[in-house]
């Protein structure tokens, strides 16, 4: 599902990334741990094609997103990855119903039709928020809204997700649940998981755990 | 559709801070447009009466004065000027004199004494009643029955003069016998009467009941009127005959006098009788002192131009900052729609969709504000011109 070859980024003035090699299978779940600024985000951000790279090559699904313009990177974006944010990043402006039919609404890659409609609220049922979906943000508590979030990564049929601390705000009963459920969608779906945490007891949940610190380099004063 | 989906479902679910941004775009847009139709309908509501209304003769004295006096029944009084004033216009064969008399009021109201050729001078037409036929008797217009809430066969009391002048004016009681239709003009905040029920009011005329009866006569007894002897306060049929009249009708007075030349050259020939400036009476022209007035009050209106520009940039930059700190505050609303695969122009499209959405409504609302001035123009002014009489 996704191959990083040679990679490597550096933040002007900050440390710099160097990843020889990585590889996610289809449908396998990889956390990524590791301290805070080791770029654990960073990657994400790589794979998703919101930063490119200074050297080496990204595949996800068989294609390479580093060789990519911008306008089809974004293109890429919105058809073929999910994303789940630790913030949630939902907008209170709109119900549940409308969060996650979002991407629709963002890009022309997406035709919001009765198919997509069905799925967000098949998506919802399945999350345990189909009575939820006319509501606000503010109207739902915190495991609530990530589900909806879980719903929006997924409404769009995403081969791969990436999973940004998405269980990081939330109490420990519902950190697993929501792990679980995410793991669950994903697999319905047939999509990836590349997962970054901070939360251990969480990692026996993974096929694969992959610690960054690795492949943080300081670069030179 | 998207963006405007988007800008839309933003701009309800915050819909203090749309109305707020609303309602202050709306007042940039509507006040210059209201000030404008506003000012415009006023040039054309004075203009107008000013063109309607040929000369006016008066007392010499401010022109201004006169004018609105003669045209609007305005507080200012001119020092009156006698009635062989008017009967020179006449003898002169040139022009139609119409005397105004209007030194009183009734009920916040102007009580205009004139003749029955006013009404015609007017194209005045009674919507309810009758003319004016007995003395006494008075015609009111559209907005005095309305604001009064008077109509035929009601009463109106002139306001006395001097509570404290024992020989003074007496209140008189007048029957309403005919009301008038709607003119948006200064006719319709006034109460018509004959200009010899004025000169009743003014205690220039009045009736009372006899002092002297035949018997007296028959029997030489000789009789001394006191204040005993009962002035009669309303003009009816059964009274009217002791009303009369001290003294000549030459002296008695008038506030103006509308002049109705028979021609130009018949007005230009009376223009040159009043030039004199030693002359106690002046007779001016309406329309020029009115289009001074006007010029004034354009050249007022450029400063307010100016004035509201300043405002408008002003609640502009508001606005301008307030948009400005909302996007700012939507930093990672714009991060998410980015990281979700949304188009560059996407996030412009979303942020321009909603200030186009919210100019567009606040337009809309300057625009319905705009109409209802527009429709209501020519009576507002017709009201705020009686207000400033």
């Amino acid at each position: 599902m996704v191959e990083v070859e040679n990679l490597g980024f550096g933040y002007r003035g900050g440390f710099r990334l160097a990843i020889p090699q990585l590889s996610l299978a289809d449908g396998e779940k990889l956390a990524i741990v590791g301290p805070s600024g080791s770029g654990k985000t960073t990657l994400l951000n790589l794979v998703a094609g919101i930063l490119v790279p200074d050297s080496g090559r990204i595949i996800v699904a068989g294609t390479e997103v580093t060789g990519m313009s911008d306008a089809l990177r974004r293109r890429f974006r919105a058809s073929r990855i999910g994303f789940v944010f630790q913030d949630f990043a939902l907008l209170d402006y709109l119900s549940a119903r409308q969060n996650i039919l979002y991407p629709y609404r963002i890009t022309p890659a997406l035709v919001l039709d009765a198919a997509a409609r069905d799925r967000a609220e098949a998506l919802a049922e399945a999350c345990g928020i189909g009575d939820k979906l006319d509501r606000h943000p503010a109207a739902l508590s915190q495991g609530e809204q990530q589900r909806v979030a879980i719903c929006r990564a997924l409404v769009t049929r995403p081969r791969l997700v990436l999973s940004d601390e998405a269980t990081g705000n939330l109490d420990p009963d519902s950190k697993a649940r929501i792990l679980d459920l995410l793991f669950r969608q994903a697999e319905e779906a047939g999509a990836a998981v590349l997962a970054v945490t901070h939360d251990h007891e969480l990692l026996p949940r993974f096929e694969r755990v992959l610690d960054f610190a690795q492949y943080r380099q300081e670069t030179p004063a | 559709m998207n963006a405007l989906f988007l800008a839309y479902a933003y701009l309800r679910y915050h819909w203090a801070r749309s109305a707020v941004l609303v309602v202050v775009a709306a007042l940039i847009l509507f006040v210059p447009a209201a000030t404008q139709i506003l000012l415009s309908t006023s040039e054309r509501a004075l203009v107008a009466r000013g063109e309607a209304t040929p000369l006016v003769l008066g007392a010499r004295g401010s022109e201004l004065d006169l004018t609105m006096s003669a045209l609007y029944f305005s507080d200012e009084r001119p020092d009156p000027i006698r009635m062989s004033q008017v009967e020179a216009i006449w003898d002169s064969g040139l022009a139609m004199p119409l005397p105004l008399h209007t030194a009183f009021s009734s009920g916040g109201f102007r009580i205009v004494g004139t003749t029955l050729d006013y009404f015609g001078f007017r194209d005045l037409e009674v919507a309810q009643g009758r003319g004016l036929t007995l003395l006494g008797e008075a015609v009111i217009g559209a907005e005095v029955a309305q604001a009064l809430d008077k109509g035929v066969g009601d009463a109106l009391v002139s306001a006395p003069e001097n509570l404290f002048d024992l020989d003074g004016v007496y209140p008189l009681e007048m029957p309403i016998v005919g009301v008038l239709a709607p003119t948006n003009t200064p006719d319709d905040n006034a109460i018509f009467v004959d200009i010899k029920t004025a000169w009743v009011i003014q205690g220039i005329g009045h009736g009372h009941e006899d002092v002297v009866t035949a018997a007296d006569i028959a029997s030489g007894t000789d009789a001394l009127a006191n204040a005993a002897v009962v002035q009669y306060q309303r003009i009816t049929p059964e009274n009217i005959e002791s009303f009369h009249f001290h003294g000549s009708q030459d002296d008695f007075p008038a506030s103006s006098v509308i002049v109705v030349p028979n021609d130009t050259r018949s007005g230009t020939i009376l223009k040159g009788r009043y030039l004199d400036p030693e002359s106690p009476t002046q007779l001016v022209e309406p329309a020029g002192v009115i289009r001074g007035l006007v010029d004034r009050i354009f050249r007022i209106k450029t400063l307010l131009d100016v004035v509201t520009a300043i405002i408008a940039v002003a609640a502009l930059a508001a606005i301008g900052l307030a948009v400005f700190l909302s996007y700012r505050l939507r930093a990672g609303e714009i991060a998410t729609a980015v990281k979700l695969g949304a188009r560059r122009g996407m996030v412009l499209r979303l942020l321009a969709a909603e200030t186009v959405t919210l100019l567009f409504v606040a337009g809309g609302f300057a625009m319905a504000g705009a109409v209802v001035v527009s429709r209501n123009a020519e009576s507002w002014v017709g009201f705020l011109l009686a207000l400033g009489s």
